[in-house]
Protein backbone atom coordinates (compact mmCIF):
# COMPACT_ATOMS: atom_id res chain seq x y z
CA UNK A 1 0.00 0.00 0.00
CA UNK A 2 1.53 3.60 -0.63
CA UNK A 3 1.31 5.64 2.26
CA UNK A 4 2.47 9.65 1.59
CA UNK A 5 3.35 11.16 4.88
CA UNK A 6 3.24 15.62 5.18
CA UNK A 7 6.59 16.46 7.15
CA UNK A 8 7.29 18.97 8.61
CA UNK A 9 9.95 20.62 9.25
CA UNK A 10 11.81 23.80 10.33
CA UNK A 11 15.15 25.00 8.70
CA UNK A 12 15.59 21.14 7.53
CA UNK A 13 14.82 19.90 11.23
CA UNK A 14 12.09 17.17 10.79
CA UNK A 15 9.38 18.24 13.43
CA UNK A 16 9.02 15.35 16.26
CA UNK A 17 5.08 15.18 15.97
CA UNK A 18 5.60 14.35 12.00
CA UNK A 19 7.77 11.40 13.41
CA UNK A 20 4.91 10.36 15.36
CA UNK A 21 2.77 10.32 11.98
CA UNK A 22 5.20 8.39 10.29
CA UNK A 23 5.29 5.68 12.77
CA UNK A 24 1.42 4.90 12.60
CA UNK A 25 1.90 5.28 8.95
CA UNK A 26 4.14 2.81 9.03
CA UNK A 27 2.02 0.31 10.71
CA UNK A 28 -1.05 1.33 7.88
CA UNK A 29 1.21 0.69 4.93
CA UNK A 30 1.54 -2.83 6.41
CA UNK A 31 5.37 -2.77 6.34
CA UNK A 32 5.96 -1.07 2.43
CA UNK A 33 8.38 1.75 2.28
CA UNK A 34 6.91 5.41 3.36
CA UNK A 35 7.31 8.62 0.55
CA UNK A 36 7.91 11.69 2.37
CA UNK A 37 5.86 14.75 1.34
CA UNK A 38 8.33 17.78 2.31
CA UNK A 39 7.23 21.44 1.22
CA UNK A 40 9.33 24.07 0.57
CA UNK A 41 12.93 25.00 1.87
CA UNK A 42 14.73 23.04 3.52
CA UNK A 43 12.52 19.54 2.51
CA UNK A 44 15.59 17.93 1.08
CA UNK A 45 17.81 18.51 3.84
CA UNK A 46 15.53 16.78 6.43
CA UNK A 47 14.62 14.06 4.38
CA UNK A 48 18.28 12.54 5.31
CA UNK A 49 16.77 12.25 8.94
CA UNK A 50 13.86 10.08 7.43
CA UNK A 51 15.36 6.76 6.21
CA UNK A 52 15.36 5.55 10.00
CA UNK A 53 11.79 6.32 9.90
CA UNK A 54 11.14 4.26 7.33
CA UNK A 55 10.86 6.45 4.26
CA UNK A 56 11.89 5.06 0.96
CA UNK A 57 11.55 7.95 -1.19
CA UNK A 58 10.96 12.22 0.00
CA UNK A 59 9.22 14.03 -3.04
CA UNK A 60 10.36 17.69 -2.07
CA UNK A 61 7.64 20.07 -3.39
CA UNK A 62 9.85 23.04 -4.54
CA UNK A 63 8.72 26.71 -5.90
CA UNK A 64 10.26 30.11 -4.26
CA UNK A 65 6.46 31.19 -4.01
CA UNK A 66 6.20 28.38 -0.87
CA UNK A 67 8.52 30.31 1.12
CA UNK A 68 5.97 31.80 3.11
CA UNK A 69 3.03 29.33 4.16
CA UNK A 70 -0.19 29.14 2.12
CA UNK A 71 -2.66 26.71 2.96
CA UNK A 72 -3.73 26.31 -0.45
CA UNK A 73 -0.59 25.65 -1.70
CA UNK A 74 0.43 23.12 0.46
CA UNK A 75 -2.98 21.33 -0.38
CA UNK A 76 -1.76 21.28 -3.82
CA UNK A 77 1.83 19.72 -3.14
CA UNK A 78 -0.47 17.02 -1.86
CA UNK A 79 -2.74 16.63 -4.43
CA UNK A 80 0.17 16.72 -6.62
CA UNK A 81 1.94 13.82 -4.62
CA UNK A 82 -1.07 11.64 -4.83
CA UNK A 83 -1.15 11.33 -8.67
CA UNK A 84 2.75 10.89 -9.08
CA UNK A 85 2.20 8.41 -6.27
CA UNK A 86 -0.87 6.45 -6.70
CA UNK A 87 -1.11 7.13 -3.07
CA UNK A 88 -3.99 5.22 -1.31
CA UNK A 89 -3.43 7.20 1.88
CA UNK A 90 -2.07 10.63 3.02
CA UNK A 91 -0.91 10.89 6.72
CA UNK A 92 0.05 14.22 8.55
CA UNK A 93 0.71 15.15 12.07
CA UNK A 94 -2.22 16.40 14.00
CA UNK A 95 -0.74 20.01 13.66
CA UNK A 96 -2.38 23.60 12.99
CA UNK A 97 -1.20 23.34 9.66
CA UNK A 98 -1.83 19.37 9.56
CA UNK A 99 -5.42 19.51 10.05
CA UNK A 100 -5.67 22.59 8.08
CA UNK A 101 -3.72 21.34 5.01
CA UNK A 102 -5.65 17.80 4.58
CA UNK A 103 -8.81 19.85 5.26
CA UNK A 104 -8.22 21.99 2.11
CA UNK A 105 -7.29 18.31 0.14
CA UNK A 106 -10.63 16.52 1.48
CA UNK A 107 -12.56 19.65 0.31
CA UNK A 108 -10.55 19.46 -2.86
CA UNK A 109 -10.84 16.03 -3.61
CA UNK A 110 -14.32 15.52 -2.00
CA UNK A 111 -13.15 12.79 0.31
CA UNK A 112 -13.73 12.27 4.01
CA UNK A 113 -10.92 13.24 6.47
CA UNK A 114 -10.25 11.57 9.69
CA UNK A 115 -8.68 14.25 11.94
CA UNK A 116 -6.17 13.16 15.24
CA UNK A 117 -5.87 9.40 14.73
CA UNK A 118 -4.66 6.83 17.40
CA UNK A 119 -5.08 3.84 15.45
CA UNK A 120 -5.54 1.94 12.39
CA UNK A 121 -8.54 -0.87 12.89
CA UNK A 122 -7.73 -4.32 12.00
CA UNK A 123 -9.48 -6.38 8.76
CA UNK A 124 -10.26 -5.49 4.87
CA UNK A 125 -11.45 -2.02 3.30
CA UNK A 126 -13.05 0.22 4.31
CA UNK A 127 -10.48 1.53 6.53
CA UNK A 128 -11.02 1.85 10.24
CA UNK A 129 -9.55 4.30 12.88
CA UNK A 130 -9.56 5.17 16.28
CA UNK A 131 -9.69 9.02 16.60
CA UNK A 132 -9.32 11.34 19.46
CA UNK A 133 -12.86 13.27 20.44
CA UNK A 134 -13.20 15.97 23.39
CA UNK A 135 -8.90 16.96 23.57
CA UNK A 136 -8.47 13.13 24.35
CA UNK A 137 -11.43 12.45 27.01
CA UNK A 138 -12.97 9.97 24.86
CA UNK A 139 -12.35 7.90 21.96
CA UNK A 140 -13.86 7.26 18.51
CA UNK A 141 -13.91 4.34 16.20
CA UNK A 142 -14.67 5.30 12.56
CA UNK A 143 -14.54 4.27 9.28
CA UNK A 144 -13.43 5.98 6.01
CA UNK A 145 -15.47 5.88 3.58
CA UNK A 146 -13.17 7.05 0.57
CA UNK A 147 -9.97 6.71 -1.41
CA UNK A 148 -7.41 8.02 -0.60
CA UNK A 149 -7.73 7.47 3.21
CA UNK A 150 -6.71 11.08 4.49
CA UNK A 151 -6.00 10.90 8.29
CA UNK A 152 -4.12 12.93 10.91
CA UNK A 153 -2.25 11.93 13.67
CA UNK A 154 -3.30 13.09 17.37
CA UNK A 155 -0.13 14.64 18.92
CA UNK A 156 1.31 12.45 21.22
CA UNK A 157 -0.38 9.61 21.33
CA UNK A 158 1.37 7.30 18.98
CA UNK A 159 5.56 7.09 19.69
CA UNK A 160 7.95 7.78 17.18
CA UNK A 161 10.08 4.75 15.59
CA UNK A 162 12.92 3.77 13.74
CA UNK A 163 14.48 0.93 11.81
CA UNK A 164 17.39 -0.50 11.85
CA UNK A 165 19.98 -0.10 8.39
CA UNK A 166 17.71 1.88 6.73
CA UNK A 167 20.06 4.28 3.74
CA UNK A 168 18.86 8.14 3.26
CA UNK A 169 14.97 8.14 0.95
CA UNK A 170 15.90 9.11 -2.85
CA UNK A 171 14.88 12.75 -3.06
CA UNK A 172 12.46 14.08 -6.19
CA UNK A 173 12.18 17.40 -6.25
CA UNK A 174 9.40 18.23 -8.11
CA UNK A 175 7.48 21.77 -9.32
CA UNK A 176 3.77 21.69 -7.44
CA UNK A 177 1.61 23.16 -10.51
CA UNK A 178 0.43 26.39 -8.42
CA UNK A 179 -1.96 28.16 -9.24
CA UNK A 180 -3.00 31.58 -8.14
CA UNK A 181 -5.83 30.72 -5.73
CA UNK A 182 -3.76 28.43 -4.26
CA UNK A 183 -1.75 31.37 -2.95
CA UNK A 184 -4.23 34.02 -2.46
CA UNK A 185 -4.44 32.95 1.54
CA UNK A 186 -0.75 33.32 2.72
CA UNK A 187 1.39 34.47 5.48
CA UNK A 188 2.10 38.21 4.85
CA UNK A 189 3.20 39.23 7.74
CA UNK A 190 5.28 37.93 10.92
CA UNK A 191 5.28 40.07 14.54
CA UNK A 192 7.33 38.56 17.09
CA UNK A 193 5.79 38.04 20.63
CA UNK A 194 6.88 40.34 23.67
CA UNK A 195 7.89 37.13 26.28
CA UNK A 196 8.32 37.79 29.84
CA UNK A 197 8.82 35.32 32.40
CA UNK A 198 8.60 31.12 31.87
CA UNK A 199 6.27 29.78 29.29
CA UNK A 200 3.46 27.55 30.16
CA UNK A 201 4.21 25.16 27.62
CA UNK A 202 7.72 24.93 28.72
CA UNK A 203 7.75 25.16 32.26
CA UNK A 204 9.07 22.13 34.69
CA UNK A 205 6.63 23.14 37.17
CA UNK A 206 2.73 24.89 36.76
CA UNK A 207 1.13 26.58 39.89
CA UNK A 208 -2.29 26.44 38.30
CA UNK A 209 -5.48 28.03 39.98
CA UNK A 210 -9.45 27.31 39.02
CA UNK A 211 -12.36 28.71 40.72
CA UNK A 212 -11.61 27.61 44.44
CA UNK A 213 -9.14 30.52 44.27
CA UNK A 214 -11.94 33.25 44.48
CA UNK A 215 -10.54 35.73 42.83
CA UNK A 216 -7.90 37.83 40.65
CA UNK A 217 -5.82 39.17 43.95
CA UNK A 218 -6.30 35.43 45.16
CA UNK A 219 -3.84 34.24 42.44
CA UNK A 220 -1.36 36.26 44.40
CA UNK A 221 -0.18 33.39 46.70
CA UNK A 222 0.27 31.45 43.24
CA UNK A 223 2.44 33.53 41.55
CA UNK A 224 4.87 33.94 44.93
CA UNK A 225 4.90 29.98 45.13
CA UNK A 226 5.36 29.67 41.37
CA UNK A 227 8.36 32.46 42.21
CA UNK A 228 10.25 30.20 43.87
CA UNK A 229 9.80 27.03 42.21
CA UNK A 230 10.64 28.99 38.83
CA UNK A 231 7.16 28.06 37.96
CA UNK A 232 4.67 28.61 35.36
CA UNK A 233 1.11 30.16 36.48
CA UNK A 234 -1.65 28.90 34.96
CA UNK A 235 -5.48 28.60 35.34
CA UNK A 236 -8.96 26.81 34.23
CA UNK A 237 -11.29 28.27 31.99
CA UNK A 238 -13.55 28.98 34.62
CA UNK A 239 -11.10 31.64 35.39
CA UNK A 240 -10.31 33.16 32.38
CA UNK A 241 -13.49 33.10 31.49
CA UNK A 242 -14.46 35.69 35.02
CA UNK A 243 -11.81 37.84 33.49
CA UNK A 244 -9.16 37.01 36.58
CA UNK A 245 -6.33 35.59 34.63
CA UNK A 246 -5.75 36.13 30.48
CA UNK A 247 -6.53 33.37 28.23
CA UNK A 248 -2.47 32.81 27.98
CA UNK A 249 -2.51 31.48 31.28
CA UNK A 250 -5.84 28.95 30.39
CA UNK A 251 -4.71 25.34 30.83
CA UNK A 252 -6.94 23.02 29.07
CA UNK A 253 -8.50 21.37 25.72
CA UNK A 254 -9.31 25.18 24.18
CA UNK A 255 -5.99 26.46 26.63
CA UNK A 256 -2.26 25.27 26.18
CA UNK A 257 -1.30 21.71 26.97
CA UNK A 258 1.00 21.56 29.39
CA UNK A 259 3.53 18.91 30.52
CA UNK A 260 5.87 20.30 33.19
CA UNK A 261 7.56 17.54 35.57
CA UNK A 262 5.05 18.85 38.35
CA UNK A 263 1.59 20.54 37.79
CA UNK A 264 -0.32 21.72 41.07
CA UNK A 265 -3.74 22.38 40.79
CA UNK A 266 -5.21 24.54 43.22
CA UNK A 267 -9.13 24.81 43.81
CA UNK A 268 -9.32 23.09 40.22
CA UNK A 269 -12.22 20.28 39.86
CA UNK A 270 -10.92 18.52 37.47
CA UNK A 271 -13.49 18.84 34.43
CA UNK A 272 -12.46 17.32 31.30
CA UNK A 273 -11.67 20.21 29.51
CA UNK A 274 -9.11 21.17 32.05
CA UNK A 275 -7.47 17.47 32.17
CA UNK A 276 -7.33 17.74 28.33
CA UNK A 277 -4.43 20.56 29.15
CA UNK A 278 -2.36 18.64 31.58
CA UNK A 279 -2.74 14.92 31.39
CA UNK A 280 0.93 15.50 30.20
CA UNK A 281 2.31 16.21 33.45
CA UNK A 282 4.40 13.31 34.84
CA UNK A 283 3.01 14.31 38.37
CA UNK A 284 -0.32 15.98 39.49
CA UNK A 285 -0.65 17.47 42.94
CA UNK A 286 -3.95 18.58 43.75
CA UNK A 287 -4.88 21.08 46.50
CA UNK A 288 -8.83 21.00 46.97
CA UNK A 289 -10.83 21.08 49.69
CA UNK A 290 -12.96 18.32 48.88
CA UNK A 291 -11.76 15.10 48.76
CA UNK A 292 -14.47 13.67 46.28
CA UNK A 293 -13.51 16.35 43.28
CA UNK A 294 -12.81 14.79 40.05
CA UNK A 295 -9.38 16.19 39.51
CA UNK A 296 -7.82 13.14 42.24
CA UNK A 297 -8.80 10.69 40.01
CA UNK A 298 -6.26 12.19 37.71
CA UNK A 299 -3.47 13.64 40.45
CA UNK A 300 -0.58 11.39 41.87
CA UNK A 301 -0.39 12.83 45.24
CA UNK A 302 -3.49 15.37 47.26
CA UNK A 303 -3.67 17.71 49.95
CA UNK A 304 -7.36 18.30 51.24
CA UNK A 305 -8.38 21.77 52.74
CA UNK A 306 -8.20 25.45 52.13
CA UNK A 307 -6.00 26.33 49.49
CA UNK A 308 -5.60 29.95 50.80
CA UNK A 309 -3.67 28.21 54.35
CA UNK A 310 -1.92 25.45 52.30
CA UNK A 311 -0.84 27.52 49.73
CA UNK A 312 1.18 30.21 51.88
CA UNK A 313 2.22 27.04 53.79
CA UNK A 314 4.18 25.28 51.30
CA UNK A 315 5.38 29.07 50.49
CA UNK A 316 6.66 29.46 54.28
CA UNK A 317 8.18 25.86 54.29
CA UNK A 318 10.34 26.04 50.76
CA UNK A 319 11.46 29.49 52.42
CA UNK A 320 12.46 27.66 55.50
CA UNK A 321 14.72 25.23 53.82
CA UNK A 322 16.34 27.85 52.04
CA UNK A 323 17.22 30.22 55.03
CA UNK B 1 -21.34 43.98 7.38
CA UNK B 2 -23.42 41.07 7.01
CA UNK B 3 -21.90 38.32 9.48
CA UNK B 4 -23.11 34.42 9.67
CA UNK B 5 -21.63 32.44 12.64
CA UNK B 6 -21.91 28.34 12.87
CA UNK B 7 -22.16 26.93 15.99
CA UNK B 8 -22.49 23.23 17.59
CA UNK B 9 -24.63 22.41 20.50
CA UNK B 10 -22.79 19.95 23.13
CA UNK B 11 -23.09 19.27 26.71
CA UNK B 12 -21.45 20.32 29.44
CA UNK B 13 -19.43 17.19 30.17
CA UNK B 14 -18.35 18.13 33.82
CA UNK B 15 -15.98 15.69 35.49
CA UNK B 16 -16.39 12.15 33.57
CA UNK B 17 -17.95 10.71 30.80
CA UNK B 18 -20.51 8.21 30.61
CA UNK B 19 -21.92 6.62 27.38
CA UNK B 20 -25.68 5.27 26.30
CA UNK B 21 -25.90 1.87 26.25
CA UNK B 22 -25.46 1.90 22.56
CA UNK B 23 -21.69 3.75 23.14
CA UNK B 24 -23.08 5.94 20.44
CA UNK B 25 -23.25 9.11 22.72
CA UNK B 26 -22.35 10.65 25.44
CA UNK B 27 -24.89 10.02 28.87
CA UNK B 28 -26.68 13.77 28.66
CA UNK B 29 -29.81 13.15 31.09
CA UNK B 30 -28.11 14.82 33.79
CA UNK B 31 -26.22 17.79 31.65
CA UNK B 32 -26.57 21.23 30.68
CA UNK B 33 -25.83 22.05 27.17
CA UNK B 34 -23.50 24.70 25.69
CA UNK B 35 -21.68 25.75 22.22
CA UNK B 36 -18.29 25.06 21.86
CA UNK B 37 -15.61 27.82 23.50
CA UNK B 38 -14.37 28.83 20.37
CA UNK B 39 -17.73 29.06 18.73
CA UNK B 40 -18.81 31.35 22.11
CA UNK B 41 -16.02 33.87 20.72
CA UNK B 42 -16.99 33.54 17.21
CA UNK B 43 -20.31 35.20 18.58
CA UNK B 44 -18.73 37.48 20.52
CA UNK B 45 -16.47 38.78 17.32
CA UNK B 46 -19.39 39.16 15.03
CA UNK B 47 -20.91 41.46 17.61
CA UNK B 48 -18.38 43.54 18.17
CA UNK B 49 -17.44 44.17 14.35
CA UNK B 50 -21.48 44.87 13.69
CA UNK B 51 -21.22 47.22 16.52
CA UNK B 52 -18.16 48.74 15.42
CA UNK B 53 -19.28 48.53 11.57
CA UNK B 54 -23.16 48.05 11.60
CA UNK B 55 -24.96 45.51 9.82
CA UNK B 56 -26.49 42.24 11.38
CA UNK B 57 -25.36 38.97 12.72
CA UNK B 58 -26.77 35.43 11.69
CA UNK B 59 -26.29 32.42 14.02
CA UNK B 60 -26.64 29.23 12.81
CA UNK B 61 -26.94 26.05 14.04
CA UNK B 62 -26.84 22.24 12.79
CA UNK B 63 -28.55 20.18 15.50
CA UNK B 64 -31.56 18.65 17.42
CA UNK B 65 -34.70 21.01 17.88
CA UNK B 66 -33.61 21.51 21.19
CA UNK B 67 -30.56 23.92 19.87
CA UNK B 68 -32.83 26.56 19.85
CA UNK B 69 -31.63 27.27 23.22
CA UNK B 70 -28.36 27.59 22.10
CA UNK B 71 -29.33 29.91 19.27
CA UNK B 72 -31.29 31.93 21.49
CA UNK B 73 -28.07 32.16 23.90
CA UNK B 74 -26.08 33.81 21.55
CA UNK B 75 -29.05 35.85 20.31
CA UNK B 76 -28.68 37.05 24.01
CA UNK B 77 -24.94 38.02 23.21
CA UNK B 78 -26.15 40.60 20.44
CA UNK B 79 -26.60 38.34 17.24
CA UNK B 80 -29.39 39.33 15.57
CA UNK B 81 -31.50 36.42 13.82
CA UNK B 82 -31.13 32.97 14.47
CA UNK B 83 -31.12 29.66 11.47
CA UNK B 84 -32.22 26.28 13.00
CA UNK B 85 -30.96 23.50 10.78
CA UNK B 86 -33.09 21.10 12.71
CA UNK B 87 -31.77 17.20 12.30
CA UNK B 88 -32.53 14.43 13.41
CA UNK B 89 -31.21 12.86 16.53
CA UNK B 90 -28.30 11.33 14.86
CA UNK B 91 -24.35 12.65 14.39
CA UNK B 92 -23.91 14.44 10.93
CA UNK B 93 -20.48 13.70 9.95
CA UNK B 94 -17.87 16.93 8.37
CA UNK B 95 -18.83 16.45 5.23
CA UNK B 96 -22.96 16.37 5.50
CA UNK B 97 -22.68 19.12 8.25
CA UNK B 98 -20.45 21.52 5.28
CA UNK B 99 -23.27 20.31 2.77
CA UNK B 100 -26.53 21.42 4.92
CA UNK B 101 -24.76 24.49 5.93
CA UNK B 102 -23.75 25.08 2.04
CA UNK B 103 -27.38 24.38 0.90
CA UNK B 104 -28.38 27.31 3.69
CA UNK B 105 -26.00 29.93 2.80
CA UNK B 106 -27.16 29.40 -1.08
CA UNK B 107 -30.82 29.80 0.54
CA UNK B 108 -30.12 33.38 1.83
CA UNK B 109 -27.85 34.05 -1.02
CA UNK B 110 -31.13 33.30 -3.17
CA UNK B 111 -33.28 35.54 -0.99
CA UNK B 112 -30.79 38.50 -1.68
CA UNK B 113 -28.65 38.01 1.39
CA UNK B 114 -25.58 37.35 1.13
CA UNK B 115 -23.02 37.16 3.62
CA UNK B 116 -19.08 39.35 3.91
CA UNK B 117 -17.75 37.27 6.92
CA UNK B 118 -18.31 33.46 7.63
CA UNK B 119 -17.21 32.69 11.23
CA UNK B 120 -16.38 29.11 12.40
CA UNK B 121 -14.58 28.19 15.80
CA UNK B 122 -11.69 25.94 14.52
CA UNK B 123 -13.07 22.82 15.69
CA UNK B 124 -15.91 21.67 17.95
CA UNK B 125 -15.35 20.71 21.23
CA UNK B 126 -17.02 17.47 20.71
CA UNK B 127 -15.61 15.70 17.61
CA UNK B 128 -13.30 17.89 16.81
CA UNK B 129 -12.70 17.70 13.64
CA UNK B 130 -11.31 20.88 12.11
CA UNK B 131 -12.15 20.73 8.34
CA UNK B 132 -16.56 22.37 8.16
CA UNK B 133 -15.60 25.69 7.88
CA UNK B 134 -12.48 25.15 5.18
CA UNK B 135 -15.07 22.74 3.21
CA UNK B 136 -17.88 25.53 3.19
CA UNK B 137 -15.16 28.22 1.87
CA UNK B 138 -13.95 25.93 -0.73
CA UNK B 139 -17.70 25.24 -2.00
CA UNK B 140 -18.20 29.38 -2.04
CA UNK B 141 -14.62 29.42 -3.17
CA UNK B 142 -13.88 31.88 -1.06
CA UNK B 143 -10.94 32.72 1.37
CA UNK B 144 -10.06 31.21 4.36
CA UNK B 145 -7.69 31.47 7.53
CA UNK B 146 -8.02 29.21 10.50
CA UNK B 147 -7.42 29.34 13.90
CA UNK B 148 -7.63 32.87 14.54
CA UNK B 149 -6.53 35.04 17.89
CA UNK B 150 -7.23 38.09 15.70
CA UNK B 151 -9.57 39.80 13.78
CA UNK B 152 -9.63 43.22 11.85
CA UNK B 153 -11.95 44.48 9.18
CA UNK B 154 -10.85 47.28 7.37
CA UNK B 155 -11.05 48.47 3.78
CA UNK B 156 -13.12 45.37 2.11
CA UNK B 157 -10.31 42.97 4.09
CA UNK B 158 -10.13 41.39 6.57
CA UNK B 159 -6.49 41.22 8.50
CA UNK B 160 -6.04 38.03 10.16
CA UNK B 161 -3.50 37.25 12.90
CA UNK B 162 -2.66 33.22 13.93
CA UNK B 163 -0.86 32.95 16.82
CA UNK B 164 2.71 30.57 16.04
CA UNK B 165 6.01 29.90 17.97
CA UNK B 166 7.67 33.27 18.73
CA UNK B 167 5.12 35.58 17.64
CA UNK B 168 1.86 35.91 15.32
CA UNK B 169 1.39 35.09 11.46
CA UNK B 170 -0.45 37.50 9.45
CA UNK B 171 -3.08 36.90 6.64
CA UNK B 172 -4.64 39.66 5.41
CA UNK B 173 -8.11 37.98 3.37
CA UNK B 174 -10.22 40.10 0.74
CA UNK B 175 -13.90 39.97 1.87
CA UNK B 176 -15.93 38.10 1.13
CA UNK B 177 -14.16 35.66 3.68
CA UNK B 178 -14.39 32.87 5.55
CA UNK B 179 -12.53 32.62 8.84
CA UNK B 180 -11.80 30.08 12.18
CA UNK B 181 -11.59 31.55 15.66
CA UNK B 182 -9.80 30.32 19.04
CA UNK B 183 -11.47 30.87 22.27
CA UNK B 184 -8.88 33.63 23.30
CA UNK B 185 -9.49 36.07 20.41
CA UNK B 186 -11.96 38.05 23.08
CA UNK B 187 -13.57 37.60 26.67
CA UNK B 188 -17.52 36.81 25.36
CA UNK B 189 -19.58 39.31 27.42
CA UNK B 190 -22.37 37.44 29.80
CA UNK B 191 -25.97 38.77 28.87
CA UNK B 192 -27.60 41.44 30.96
CA UNK B 193 -31.41 40.11 31.67
CA UNK B 194 -32.93 42.80 29.33
CA UNK B 195 -30.28 41.67 26.70
CA UNK B 196 -32.10 38.07 27.23
CA UNK B 197 -36.02 39.61 27.24
CA UNK B 198 -35.03 41.30 24.32
CA UNK B 199 -33.76 37.65 22.82
CA UNK B 200 -37.02 35.92 23.30
CA UNK B 201 -38.50 38.75 20.89
CA UNK B 202 -35.93 37.81 17.67
CA UNK B 203 -36.71 35.61 14.97
CA UNK B 204 -35.19 32.17 14.78
CA UNK B 205 -36.25 30.32 11.06
CA UNK B 206 -36.33 26.93 10.65
CA UNK B 207 -34.82 24.25 8.63
CA UNK B 208 -35.30 20.84 8.14
CA UNK B 209 -32.22 19.17 5.72
CA UNK B 210 -32.30 15.96 5.23
CA UNK B 211 -29.25 13.37 6.46
CA UNK B 212 -27.08 11.83 3.92
CA UNK B 213 -25.18 8.94 4.56
CA UNK B 214 -21.64 9.32 6.71
CA UNK B 215 -18.51 9.02 4.92
CA UNK B 216 -16.66 8.98 8.00
CA UNK B 217 -18.76 7.10 9.69
CA UNK B 218 -18.81 6.80 13.47
CA UNK B 219 -19.14 3.09 14.39
CA UNK B 220 -18.75 3.24 18.58
CA UNK B 221 -17.41 5.82 20.87
CA UNK B 222 -15.00 4.34 23.62
CA UNK B 223 -13.82 6.07 27.23
CA UNK B 224 -10.27 5.66 27.19
CA UNK B 225 -8.59 3.67 30.16
CA UNK B 226 -8.06 5.78 33.07
CA UNK B 227 -4.95 6.32 33.85
CA UNK B 228 -5.69 4.17 37.22
CA UNK B 229 -4.16 6.57 39.17
CA UNK B 230 -5.57 6.86 43.13
CA UNK B 231 -4.32 10.35 44.39
CA UNK B 232 -1.47 9.45 47.53
CA UNK B 233 -3.27 12.03 50.06
CA UNK B 234 -0.27 13.95 51.76
CA UNK B 235 -2.35 15.16 54.27
CA UNK B 236 -4.91 17.63 55.57
CA UNK B 237 -4.98 21.68 55.39
CA UNK B 238 -1.10 23.20 56.22
CA UNK B 239 0.02 20.66 58.19
CA UNK B 240 0.61 18.39 54.97
CA UNK B 241 3.00 21.70 54.11
CA UNK B 242 6.70 19.66 54.94
CA UNK B 243 5.10 16.74 53.17
CA UNK B 244 4.75 18.68 49.86
CA UNK B 245 7.83 20.09 49.67
CA UNK B 246 9.08 16.46 50.23
CA UNK B 247 7.80 15.52 47.37
CA UNK B 248 9.22 18.34 45.27
CA UNK B 249 12.82 17.54 46.91
CA UNK B 250 12.44 13.86 45.18
CA UNK B 251 11.06 14.87 42.49
CA UNK B 252 13.73 17.38 41.57
CA UNK B 253 11.87 20.57 41.32
CA UNK B 254 12.40 22.44 44.53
Amino acid sequence: MTVVVLVEQLEGEVDELSLQALALARELAGGDPLTALLVGDGGSEASAQLGAHGVATALAAEDERLAAYAPGAWARSVTDAIERTGASAVVAAGTERGNEVLSHVAARLDLPFAANCTAIGEGPEPLTVTRVRWGGSLLEEARVHGSPALLSVAPHMVAAATVNGADAPAVEAFAPGLADDDLLVRVSEHVDAVTSGISLAEAKVVVSGGRGVGSADGFRMLEELAELLHAAVGCSRVVTSAGWRPHTDQVGQTGTKVSPDLYIACGISGATQHIAGCKGAKKILAINKDAEAPILASADYAVIGDLQEIVPAITAELRKGRT
Amino acid sequence: MRILVCVKRVPLTGGRMVLTADEQAIETRHLGFTISPHEECGVEEAVRIVEQHGGETTVLTLGPPEAEEQLRDTLAMGADRGLLLAADGEEWDPQATAAAILAAIEDEQAAGGDFDLIVFGNESADSGNFQVGIRVAHALERPVATGLKGLTVEDGQVRCEREVTGGRDIYLLPLPAVVTVLEGINLPRYPSVPAKLRARQKAIEKRAPERPDSRLEKLRLVVPPGQGKQAEILGEGADAAPAVVGVMRDLGVA
